[in-house]
């Protein structure tokens, strides 16, 4: 069997995004809550916002160290790997990244700096908008990022060349894309909702922990009030993202639900084991119906089936199916982990119910686990098109890569995510372990004599580690 | 008649210019500064060496992604050609930088593999640059080209040159990184510095020597462009403008100036990019494609270069400003968070 340069490149660029995906899905949400806990100590002058902002600081600054490495990965791939999608579509995204990069990534690293090194150096309000930048560039940077991939599910804007290659015609639509308003809110909420859930088990922990209870019942009750808000809100968002999907990508759409036969009042598909080359759901229990009424609020709505696409124009439908099923599952789970939570509340017992906590503390990865999944079910689902319906997939690939090429890299991306990923992430788990200390021993170092001291030299050892 | 007004790509050469050129100057000084590192051997030196950068080395990096960026949106065609053809260094280049990036933090954090992460920021610090090198000579050097894709092979950027001009940008990088902790540091710490400073700067300057020799000697038209009647005497400034800024460099390495090596060498490194850009001008890609075949439609150029000349001027102010903050010699309790 040959290597093929197309499949590998996209395992590579699975491999790479999806662990750079990880990261702003959380820093984009932990920014925003330093901002908040930031203002709301320069506005209260409580230290306890101080403590709890300085604890996520810490965690902060490794997951944006690594997400600004391997997000430099990213743009890199249009070019190494996919230099035939970068010649044809530059015209029309290359200026949308070119923003990306102006508005957001050096905003970000310029106020990060004094976000992190320069509590000391500046007055507290200069810090508090070096924190609200570094938020503000973190949503900057979605904008733009997510108005590129959605011109790339639901291209508009555009004129295509006689070679080919696209080019602007009007840039509102191309920014605004048809499917862009739906993708960004429904990104950058679950993104926010991630976040959130990471502050509630590890609220939960900290409480559990017993050192620093005032710290992680306020993590607890901060999480639960905005997740509240934010759970019911992401279901109905995700609900106008699908319909937004029905009527611009129809194809995709049909995957997400495994339905192969279109028409007028389509079942719903609950489960089952997609049959590509069968064309059917295998051990399917289905709802008659009901489909048509979800998706066209009309118990008779026509929907269109993946049989109303040609075999060369379906997406890889098991992949598409299953994401979606994770997704909505992870999503109707948060729901129930908060309707659990005010129940407890009402009943006086939220921060006592121990089993309740011993939960909670497992609940960190849901956030971005659906994250993951709904992001293969929506780029998947865009199969096999780079270009929604226009540029094929295959016909995207740098000319000149070999499948050994491609190999080649590809180990070492892994060999090197796979070191530093974990790393850090046990990192950040030690600083969550050792809870959010008022003067931090690990970070806060001292001047000996008016000779700076190395830092790490100046840690006095045997604490938590 | 209905041309455009303005011409965008003339603009935007000068803007990608500016934009490798800031890249060149800052990941270059704190790539150096990650080189020079590892040659350091005290840990308390060390500590100092790292905070010098901790807290800007992430905004320098940003000017490598604006610049591949600028390259996709200004100047597509070339973007398409040449960073397939530069596929493993670009790969290799990528994941030193990862390595690099992660040591700031991990170093820090991790004391049981302390000596680990050390080697990460040294080693990603010294590939890095290696890999950069490389993909200067390859650029020099040129690409198989057919229609609008490179057609040769992905190990095609192998060769003498790109190998030297690899290690000279290691050197380069090192006497800029001297530059910066003769500014940042004192004492000892700064002597050192001074010492190391001189030692690449040698080192530049056999490099600089060589490529100034070696390109008009494989390459019939970079001759021409400078040894031809009148280009001769009118670009004459530029490697006499180099020799002078490098015997100022040197001096001031072992006078008590703090700042002056590092405004010499970056003098130094400013000569040396008009050199390459005079050698390879109209081009992008080199002996193929001129910046006006490259650039992208008009359109796609006005859009970007609107919110350009509004943003970049904010930019340079807050990347000041974040600079000011962290003014002066580096003290260890400005230090992590």
């Amino acid at each position: 069997m040959s290597l093929d340069p197309v499949i590998l490149s996209r395992v590579q660029f699975v491999w790479v995004v999806a662990w750079h995906i990880l990261l702003p899905a959380f820093t984009v949400g932990i920014a925003s809550y330093i901002t908040l806990l930031e203002g709301l100590h320069v506005w209260t002058g409580k230290p306890i916002y101080l403590r709890v902002s300085k604890f996520w600081i810490r965690i902060f600054a490794v997951s944006f160290g690594m997400g600004v490495v391997s997000g430099i990965v990213m743009p890199f791939q249009f070019g190494t790997n996919w230099s035939r999608f970068a010649d044809a579509t530059a015209n029309v995204v290359g200026p949308l990244f070119a923003y990306e990069g102006l508005t957001a990534f050096f905003l970000e690293a310029a106020f990060l700096g004094v976000l992190l090194f320069g509590r000391k150096l500046v007055p507290s309000w200069a810090h508090f908008v070096a924190a609200f930048m570094v938020g503000f560039g973190t949503l900057l940077s979605s904008f733009w990022i997510i108005a590129v991939n959605s011109w790339m599910q639901t291209p508009g804007g555009y004129t295509i060349g006689p070679d080919g290659r696209f080019f602007p015609a009007d840039w509102t639509a191309i920014v605004f894309s048809a499917s862009f308003p739906y993708r960004l809110a429904h990104t950058v909420s679950g993104f926010y909702v991630t976040t959130a859930f990471v502050v509630l088990a590890v609220g939960a922990y900290t409480i559990r922990a017993g050192k620093f209870v005032a710290e992680g019942k306020l993590m607890l009750r901060m999480a639960l009030g905005f997740l509240t808000i934010f759970v019911p809100l992401q279901i109905g968002l995700g609900d106008a993202q699908g319909l937004n999907t029905l009527e611009h990508q129809p194809a995709k759409l049909a995957a997400m639900e495994g339905l192969w036969d279109g028409g007028s009042g389509v079942p719903a598909s609950i489960i089952g084991i997609p049959n590509q080359a069968g064309e059917k759901n295998d051990f399917e229990i289905a709802l008659p119906k009901l489909g048509s009424l979800y998706l066209t609020h009309s118990w008779d709505g026509a929907v269109k089936g993946l049989k109303d696409f040609p075999p060369d124009q379906r997406p890889p439908v098991i992949v598409v199916y299953f994401a979606f099923r994770i997704m909505v599952g992870v999503g109707l789970l948060m729901l129930a982990i908060v309707a659990v939570g005010w129940l407890l509340r009402w009943r006086g017992k939220f921060y006592d119910a121990v089993w309740y906590l011993k939960g909670l503390q497992w609940t960190m990865p849901l956030g971005f686990i659906a994250v993951l999944a709904g992001w293969t079910t929506t780029e998947v689902g865009r199969q096999p098109w780079t270009v929604y319906g226009l540029l094929r997939t295959s016909d995207s690939v740098s000319p000149s890569l070999t499948g050994a090429n491609v190999v080649l890299s590809l180990l070492l991306y892994m060999a090197i995510y796979l070191l530093v990923y974990p790393t850090g992430i046990r990192f950040m788990l030690r600083i969550v372990w050792n809870g959010p200390l008022d003067a931090d021993p690990e970070n806060d170092t001292k001047v000996e004599s008016g000779r700076p001291a190395e830092p790490v030299q100046a840690l006095p050892h045997g604490d938590a580690s | 008649m209905n041309g455009p007004i303005l011409d965008l790509v003339g603009i935007w050469t000068v803007i990608l210019g500016l934009g490798v050129f800031f890249y060149v100057l800052l990941d270059g000084f704190d790539l150096g500064v990650g080189m020079l590192y590892g040659l350091h051997r005290e840990t308390a030196a060390r500590g100092i060496i790292m905070n010098s950068i901790a807290p800007i080395w992430d905004g320098n990096e940003t000017w490598l992604i604006l610049g591949g960026l600028a390259l996709l949106a200004a100047f597509p065609l070339a973007f398409a050609i040449i960073i397939p053809a530069l596929y493993f260094p670009v790969l290799l280049m990528l994941l030193a930088l990862i390595f690099r990036g992660v040591a700031f933090e991990f170093r820090f954090k991790d004391k049981e593999h302390r000596g680990f992460w050390d080697h990460a920021f040294c080693y990603g610090s010294a590939v890095a640059t290696f890999a950069q090198g490389t993909v200067l000579g390859a650029f020099i050097q040129g690409f198989q080209v057919e229609g609008r894709h490179f057609v040769g092979s992905s190990f095609d950027w192998i060769t003498p040159f790109s190998t030297m001009t690899g290690v000279a940008l290691m050197a380069g990088y090192c006497l800029l990184g001297a530059g910066w902790l003769v500014l940042k540091t004192h004492g000892e710490l700064q002597d050192w510095a001074r010492r190391q400073g001189r030692r690449a700067l040698l080192l530049v300057l056999v490099a600089i020597g060589a490529v100034s020799l070696w390109t008009p000697y494989a390459e019939a038209d970079i001759a021409a462009r400078w040894f031809s009647w009148p280009n001769v005497a009118l670009l004459a400034p530029v490697p006499l403008a180099a020799l002078a800024l490098a015997f100022a460099a040197w001096r001031s390495f072992g006078l008590k100036h703090d700042a002056m090596p590092f405004v010499y060498s970056i003098g130094l490194f400013l000569t040396a990019y008009l050199g390459i850009a005079i050698s390879l001008w109209p081009n992008i890609v080199p002996h193929r494609y001129s910046l006006w075949e490259a650039a992208s439609s008009e359109s796609t150029q006005a859009f970007l270069l609107v919110g350009t000349l509004f943003l970049l001027p904010i930019i340079l102010l807050y990347t000041g400003w974040s600079y000011w903050v962290f003014r002066g010699k580096v003290k260890a309790d400005a230090g992590y968070h």
